[in-house]
């Protein structure tokens, strides 16, 4: 595959703790520079962890986390701003990074709320504040996007224009993509790597191999309309309250 | 000029608004106004130390304010006590051992009522340099950990996932919040200085739509009831500390109105 110096993150074995439970363990993944890395699973397989164990937020990990780049934009999946804070959109967007007016103006238009920029950051609805968080990430040009279902509440045909530039955006900056997306079929069309997470790693590869893993066939077949919520997957394993994992 | 004692006064008040304000602005966005009052409580025992081993008080202050910060952010880790319990004990049992001192040190003069208070005749020359050199020294530390700190005041996970290093921000600023009570203890005395941090930055609130403006309007408010309430200390013979911390209540008080007004506009 691609050399060594196109890694821009790689986790070896991580995992993640709190008060003596495992969110999300024995995690290998690598993204690299113009790759699009995308986790999959159900709620509570701890997606939002590792990719909060990517991006160094949680520090006393299990196994390793090689990082090769400081150049990050990162779109939470959860966001608490506090309103004690006078912040409009355009204090927000150079809020990591200081930024020229057109760098501003151009991230703001590619996900389409530029007549937004003077707007107090507490009156926008929340499609609103996931185009201005997207903006966020990607006016920076950095080298590593984590993005954390970063459509949520996004209307429909919003939706496909932002995952098409998320698209363009890997393409044209040459960063790499970790992705969190509940919808597979971006997942399918669009991206190079496929993790499916349910605590550790169910199953990985490309959208081609994922495809053909029978775990996968049971949740992309007739419960295709459900998609992930109900997916259940033909374990030899089970997991236990604690998150253990037994082997049947 | 700088030995009539009211323009002393108005030069080291001056000095201290200038620093509070943007300090300020982030003991309002931080929540820390309870911490402000543990750091200056703890003052107290600051300056009986000063007074005991004839020390400077600024320095001493400082660095009694400095370890007060210190042993809380440990307790944090080692305790399952609630912060505002950790900090009601730390504040109370300094201002208790500070009080305790002082009924040891009879043999030494106080004005304790100027020490809680503020006291404008107290305001030397040498006050004024650590004033204007202590003020200027954390402003500048200020302007240098400002992306990260106030990056991480928004949203800390942000501010760590783009590699800002928002923990070192906030420990530095644990250290200017110790150094801006030791500076402006004279002036507005260790009871009132957290009044100085957060109303003038409470009105500029009120009143702005963008952090910068905040901090601008909370420096001016700043500035204002340093002068408003110099004069009339100087009018009505009353403590500086209550009188500056008075005419700050004033201006939080026009700043309501504003928004009514502004509000009437929208509609």
């Amino acid at each position: 595959m691609s050399s060594n110096q196109n890694i821009l993150v790689k986790l070896n074995e991580a995992g993640f703790s709190l008060n003596n439970k495992w969110l999300v363990r024995g995690v290998s993944l690598q993204v690299e520079k113009g790759k699009i890395v995308t986790l999959i699973g159900p709620n509570g397989s701890g997606k939002s962890t590792t990719a909060k164990i990517a991006l160094g937020i949680y520090k006393k990990i299990d196994g390793s986390v090689e990082k090769y780049t400081n150049k990050v934009g990162y779109v939470p999946q959860k966001i608490t701003i506090d309103w004690t804070l006078p912040l409009r959109v355009n204090d927000f967007m150079v809020l990591t990074e200081s930024l020229n007016k057109e760098t501003i103006d151009e991230a703001l238009s590619l996900t389409g709320v530029i007549h937004l920029k003077d707007k107090n950051l507490g009156d926008l609805s929340g499609g609103e504040f996931q185009r201005v968080l997207l903006a966020r990430a990607i006016s920076k040009k950095p080298e590593l996007l984590v993005l954390d279902e970063p459509v949520q509440g996004v209307d429909f045909t919003g939706e496909i224009a932002l995952y098409e530039l998320i698209k363009k955006i890997s393409d044209e900056l040459n960063c790499g993509i970790l992705l969190i997306s509940h919808d597979l079929h971006t997942v399918m069309s669009a991206t190079d790597h496929v993790v499916c997470l349910n605590g550790h790693v169910c199953c990985s590869g490309s959208p081609i191999d994922v495809a053909k893993n029978n775990e996968y066939k049971a949740l992309f077949g007739e419960q295709a309309s459900q998609i992930l919520s109900r997916y259940e997957h033909r374990h030899d394993h089970v997991h236990t309250s604690e998150g253990e994992i037994k082997k049947n | 000029m700088l030995d009539d004692f009211f323009i002393r006064a108005l030069v080291a008040g001056i000095g201290v608004a200038i620093v509070t304000g943007p300090l300020g602005c982030f003991v309002i966005w931080r929540r820390l106004s309870y911490f402000g009052d543990t750091l200056s409580h703890s003052a107290l025992l600051g300056v009986t130390l000063a007074y005991s081993m004839e020390f400077n008080i600024a320095f001493s202050v400082f660095i009694i304010s400095s370890l007060i910060a210190l042993t809380l952010i440990q307790l944090q880790k080692r305790t399952n006590l609630p912060g505002d319990a950790l900090l009601g004990l730390l504040a109370h049992s300094s201002l208790a051992v500070g009080l305790v001192v002082i009924g040891f040190l009879s043999f030494i003069r106080f004005d304790i009522m100027g020490l809680l208070f503020g006291d404008i005749l107290a305001v030397t020359v040498d006050d004024l340099l650590i004033i204007w050199i202590g003020g200027v020294l954390i402003l500048l530390v200020l302007k240098l950990i400002w992306k990260p700190l106030f990056a991480s005041t928004v949203n800390y996970e942000l501010a760590e996932a783009e590699g800002l290093n928002p923990d070192r921000a906030k420990a530095i600023f644990t250290i200017l919040m110790a150094a801006i009570i030791a500076i402006s203890i004279k002036m507005v005395g260790l009871l009132l200085i957290t009044g100085m941090l957060i109303i003038p930055a409470a009105m500029a609130r009120n009143i702005s739509s963008s952090p910068q403006k905040m901090v601008m309007y909370s420096i001016i408010g700043g500035l204002l009831s340093v002068i408003l309430g110099l004069f009339s200390s100087l009018e009505f013979n009353t403590a500086s500390g209550p009188s500056i911390i008075a005419a700050s209540l004033f201006l939080f008080i026009l700043s309501l109105l504003n928004i009514k007004q502004s509000i009437k506009l929208k509609n």
